[in-house]
């Protein structure tokens, strides 16, 4: 068996087929990144609406809170099928990759607004309430002393759930978006082994998100722990 | 003029009415502690004075100015007039000692950096820690994160001084340092407020005490009067607890 596999390489990595697969990871990589990005911000800026106090935010607050709840609650296939679907009804003449960009953005920010929800929150009041009677503005309190508090608690589950989120892109080959998983049922359907292609694949998946968890990781150490690493000093 | 001048304060929080009727004036210079149990009113009185507790009733002035605390512009002048010292010290986690004295001068009070970063090294330096600047909070002892808080409140330059219980979260052998930086403060002759359950330390250094009890001043008079003779029942009963608890400790 492993002898009729290690005879298809050659066959598998044809040109044609590395394109395929080539272009296939880029659509992958396309879809988590902007998926992250889009998350990243409009996550950030849904958890201020949903953590302001301002009573003419209220509305805001509101559809806030409501798109957080419902969309984590959601499966991202069934978001996915909705918008495709939805699209056709409504008459718009989207691709399956543009409503795949919509939806993994969709999901991906209401679940990022709820890990920086937690993590600004975790920052103790009483951090803004010494900025609040020192004269800084809302934004300066946000900006100076909140954030830079909250992200060594943010990052690390954010990244986590990139890392997740760059499977979950999989499920976009249910619409017909040629993405890593696609790219492996089509090769698959063209006759070869099932095993060497997933393998391929597989490894494809692993090249991508790696580098991201090790930013992630990178990144928590270079905001949190490494300050807190150095020998602390009695006095 | 008085240089605070508190009158009929009322404060709640939700339904409970914490501070019930305040009158306090207090001179430019002098140095007035507020004593009692827990629960009595004193840090709120800090509280509303800064403007964390709207209060529901009464007025506060700064040197003749009332402070409208429904007014953004009216608090912000006041609290570019007053500094407070918190009990937990509050310093931003994210910053250096240096950076956490510098902050407010610089990013907000738009005051020259190499200015105020001259004046954040001597008064890290009055206070003991000049060789900690670059340290972080979570770096320092309790008594140390006191008095980097005490250096960014003096660094804002304030008319007067709200210090709340700053020695009460500290180990015992924590708590002399961060006296004798507010010894040093009021032989400066600055107006300070003071919120402290160190009996010896306000006897040492107010002009005046006051003794609450439930959300109200009960008496007000000199370390003399309000220690060895009080007037009302309640402050005795406290005193004398108090400084029994500390002569048998």
């Amino acid at each position: 068996m492993l002898a009729f596999i290690a005879a298809e390489i050659p066959r598998l990595f044809t040109i044609y087929n590395v394109i395929l697969l080539a272009k296939a990871a880029v659509t992958t990589l396309s879809l988590s990144a902007v998926g992250c990005v889009v998350g990243l911000l409009c996550g950030t800026l849904l958890t201020l609406a949903r953590m302001s106090r301002r009573r003419s935010l209220w509305p805001l607050k509101a559809l806030a809170f409501l798109y957080i709840e419902i969309m984590r609650r959601i499966p991202f296939l069934v978001t996915l099928m909705t918008f495709y679907f939805g699209a056709q009804v409504l008459g718009f003449n989207f691709s399956p990759l543009e409503i795949a960009f919509v939806s993994t953005s969709v999901i991906s920010t209401a679940f990022v607004a709820e890990i920086v929800r937690t993590g600004l929150q975790a920052v103790k009041a009483s951090q803004i309430e010494a900025a609040e009677v020192m004269n800084f503005s809302v934004w300066q309190s946000f900006w100076l002393v909140r954030l830079p508090q909250a992200w060594p608690i943010i990052l690390p589950p954010v990244f986590g759930y990139f890392v997740l989120f760059i499977k979950d892109t999989a499920l976009a080959s249910q619409a017909g978006v040629l993405e890593l998983t696609q790219a492996a049922k089509i090769l698959n359907t063209k006759g070869f082994s099932a095993s060497l292609v997933y393998a391929t694949v597989l490894l494809l998946y692993f090249v991508i998100s790696y580098p991201l968890a090790r930013l992630g990781g990178h990144l928590e150490k270079r905001l949190g722990t490494a300050r807190h690493s150095r020998s602390r000093r009695t006095v | 003029m008085a240089q605070l001048d508190i009158r009929g304060l009322v404060a709640r929080y939700n339904d409970t009415t914490v501070l019930d009727g305040i009158d306090l004036a207090i001179d430019r210079g002098e140095i007035v502690s507020l004593i009692g149990p827990s629960g009595s009113g004193k840090s709120t009185l800090l509280r509303v004075i800064s403007g964390l507790l709207r209060p529901v009733k009464g007025t506060v002035s700064l040197a003749g100015e009332t402070i409208d605390y429904g007014d953004r512009r009216s608090l912000r002048r006041a609290r570019n007039r007053l500094a407070i010292v918190f009990q937990q010290y509050n310093l931003f986690g994210n910053m250096n000692v240096l950076r956490n004295v510098m902050v407010t001068p610089v990013t907000i009070k738009k005051r020259d950096r190499r200015e105020v970063e001259a004046e954040a090294r001597t008064l890290l330096e009055k206070v003991g820690l000049g060789d900690k600047l670059n340290a972080y909070p979570d770096e320092l002892s309790g008594g140390q994160q006191q008095r980097v808080a005490i250096a960014r409140a003096l660094c804002l330059k304030p008319e007067i001084l709200l210090l709340d219980e700053v020695t009460s979260a500290l180990d015992p052998e924590r708590v002399g340092e961060v006296l004798d930086t507010i010894k040093l403060l009021a032989a400066e002759h600055m107006t300070l407020l003071i919120v402290s359950h160190e009996m010896a330390f306000v006897r040492d250094v107010s002009h005046r005490v006051a003794f609450m009890a439930e959300g109200t001043i009960q008496e007000l008079g000199t370390p003399e009067q309000i220690f060895d003779a009080p007037r009302i029942a309640r402050t005795r009963t406290f005193v004398s607890r108090i400084l029994g608890h500390r002569t048998a400790a």
